[in-house]
């Protein structure tokens, strides 16, 4: 089992002929990825790392029967390649590009909805079910199969933890980055719904920060959980009313404090790192 | 990016909304002329925090001496840490009554939502919740005629009032979406001799967006030290401790500087050097840390895409060529992590395995420049 995706996965790259595009379709490849196609208006009949390139998505998923994207276009094409990816009935379409416009995200969201598709981001790392399959950017050498399910904001921070869990004998099912910009996709709660039906995840890593009230919102859902949950809340030092790097990451009028968020947590039964290194010993002795 | 007032309110009269007339002055003469030709004046500092009338950067001014007086008062005047460098002086408005309305973006519902009160005039975080209409907007039919009518019922509004509402709300809906905005906010919206009035007015833009308004004028509130760094393309914002650091990613930035702070010492900044910085901005940047003269300097970098080859090659070509004389502590791991290692070792500087053997010890160094 894994949550979203899997190594049946066909995977559709948008942006493929781009510098990044072709780098980290290399890198999927490797990682053992179902890369079918890719799509570059304009470039459609060259191949890019052996993979066959298309003019649009639908011509693409034609040919191959894609059935999630992942998108290295720059940030003001985005709404226009997702919409494609969506229109196409892919799902998840992870949009990796970070600057993408809020009205253009929120666009996005709205279509993603309407049509039933998973959109993970923006300003993501992607996704990556240990051992089978990733979609994005996350380096190769970090994630190993095991119980415990991760979601979270931020890239680095993200492999920084799943790094120690994977040192600490804990492997992953799936691994998530929602994203750091305030509208994105995918929530913090629909993957802890996701980690809660599936049968291999056993405990579940979630990494939230400053700003916003994704985290406070996740607590409520916890609540209902019985898998256990650990948490980490990057930002205590940040002063409020500036933006540290993340859209997302800013506290605004008192809302969004990590003060809010670790109480919050802390009420609905999850446990608190206070120290990144602190959360394996704490899934540890979670998993039992 | 956020707009003056001044600003705001020539989007907001472009788009037909009611403004009163106003001229922005840097002097206090350019006051006093402004004071002749609009007649009694509210002269208001233009900066970018709220709260600007309790800490006294509004006064009013009956005619032109008064309002030559009350500019040279603001002018200058320290608001919160900025300093005012221009006011506007506005028509002065008899207000019999005071309304809130904003549109934002709800981070939640993932789409706007309108914001609105018939207790304005003061920050909308100290209106009693239950006097505050809140409605989604659903995008991308957006908002539509009949909500505008009901938001005005909500907010108890009648008559030729709540028709003239609903058309400022309509308006303001045009703003948010033509430009962009993260925020566009009229707090106090007023009631003048039975007409609304935009009396103040906020305009947030979203920074993403900004290629594509070239129409706007920009506005940075970076220092110049955060603007250098800015141009290398790299996060950054400066704080108030003597620990330098960097970092690569936003997230592992925040909790290097969280975990500095946890073993009590104090962060100078946040610089985020992105996932896959190459050595040429990455030396750029260590090099304008060094010039800051902080008491240490942390580099922690857990290489994925970014190649702990480059960031050692980054951090030798800088210690070399400039010198860096102040304790470094750096942490290395990830993708070329032994490559990286060599180089810093050649070098005669330690590399750390754990962000938590780093981060201890470059408190400690900083402890030991500070008594020194």
């Amino acid at each position: 089992m894994a949550v979203l995706v899997d190594e049946k996965t066909k995977v559709l790259v948008q942006g493929i002929t781009g510098n990044q595009g072709r780098f980290h379709t290399q890198r999927m490849l490797e990682y053992g990825t179902r890369v079918v196609a890719g799509t570059s208006p304009g470039k459609g009949g060259v191949e890019v790392e052996g993979v066959p390139v298309y003019d649009t998505v639908e011509a693409a998923v034609e040919k191959h029967g894609a059935n999630a994207s992942v998108l290295f276009v720059p940030a003001p094409f985005v709404k226009d390649a997702a919409c494609e990816a969506i229109a196409a009935g892919l799902s998840p379409v992870v949009v990796v590009a970070e600057h993408v416009p809020l009205h253009d995200a929120m666009e996005v969201v709205a279509f993603a909805r309407e049509r039933g598709a998973v959109v993970i981001g923006p300003n993501t790392y992607g996704i990556c079910t240990a051992g089978k399959t990733k979609l994005g950017i996350p380096p190769n050498q970090v994630f190993h199969p095991g119980p415990v399910g991760v979601v979270a904001r931020s890239g680095t921070l993200s492999y920084e933890i799943v790094d120690s869990l994977s040192r600490a004998g804990l492997g992953q099912t799936t691994v998530v980055g929602i994203g750091g910009d305030r509208v994105v996709g995918l929530s913090f709660v629909d993957m802890l719904k996701r980690f809660e039906k599936d049968p291999e995840t056993r405990a579940v890593v979630m990494v939230g920060e400053i700003g916003g009230t994704a985290e406070e919102e996740a607590a409520e859902y916890i609540k209902q959980m019985t898998k256990p949950v650990v948490a980490y809340i990057a930002g205590r030092s940040a002063p409020p009313g500036r933006r540290m790097g993340h859209a997302g990451a800013i506290i605004e009028r008192g809302r969004g404090s990590f003060e809010s968020k670790v109480r919050a947590l802390r009420e609905a039964g999850a446990q608190v790192a206070e120290l990144p290194w602190e959360v394996a010993p704490l899934v540890a002795a979670a998993l039992g | 990016m956020k707009l003056y007032e001044y600003m705001a309110k020539a989007v907001l009269r472009e788009a037909g909304l009611p403004v009163p007339p106003g001229r922005l002055c840097r002097t206090p003469a350019e006051a006093e002329a402004a004071c002749r030709e609009l007649g009694p004046v509210a002269v208001k500092a233009q900066v970018l925090v709220g709260g600007r009338g309790k800490a006294g950067g509004i006064r009013l001014a009956d005619d032109p001496a008064a309002a030559r007086e009350a500019a040279a008062a603001i002018l200058g005047m320290d608001l919160k840490g900025y300093t005012v460098e221009q006011v506007y002086c506005e028509s002065r408005l008899s207000i019999e009554k005071e309304l809130y309305v904003g549109i934002a973006v709800d981070a939640q519902g993932k789409r706007p939502v309108v914001i609105t009160s018939a207790s304005g005039g003061m920050d909308i975080e100290d209106v009693p919740e239950k006097a505050i209409v809140r409605m989604p907007v659903a995008l991308p039919w957006g908002l539509m005629g009949f909500q505008a009518r009901e938001l005005a019922r909500r907010v108890g509004l009648a008559g030729e009032l709540a028709s003239q509402y609903a058309g400022v709300v309509e308006k303001l809906w045009q703003v948010f979406r033509a430009k962009d905005a993260e925020l566009v906010e009229v707090n106090p919206l007023a009631v003048v001799e039975g007409r609304l009035v935009c009396a103040d007015a906020r305009l947030n833009v979203d920074d993403d967006a900004l290629f594509r308004h070239p129409e706007l004028p920009r506005v940075s509130e970076a220092t110049e030290l955060e603007s250098r760094v800015r141009e290398l393309g790299l996060a950054f914002v400066q704080l108030d401790g003597d620990i330098a650091v960097m970092a690569n990613g936003a997230g592992i930035t925040m909790g290097t500087l969280d975990v500095i702070q946890h073993f009590g010492g104090r962060p100078m900044n946040f610089l985020d050097a992105g996932g896959g910085s190459a050595a040429g901005p990455t030396a750029k940047a260590l090099e304008i840390l060094v010039q800051t003269r902080p008491k240490a300097i942390l580099i922690n970098i857990f290489g994925g895409i970014t190649r702990c080859d480059e960031v050692a090659k980054a951090i030798v070509e800088v210690k070399r060529r400039v010198g860096i004389p102040m304790p470094l502590v750096v942490r290395l791991v990830g993708t070329n992590e032994e490559a990286g290692r060599a180089m810093l070792e050649a070098e005669g500087v330690q590399a750390f395995r754990t962000m938590e053997e780093a981060a201890r010890r470059v408190v400690e160094l900083a402890g030991e420049g500070r008594g020194a």
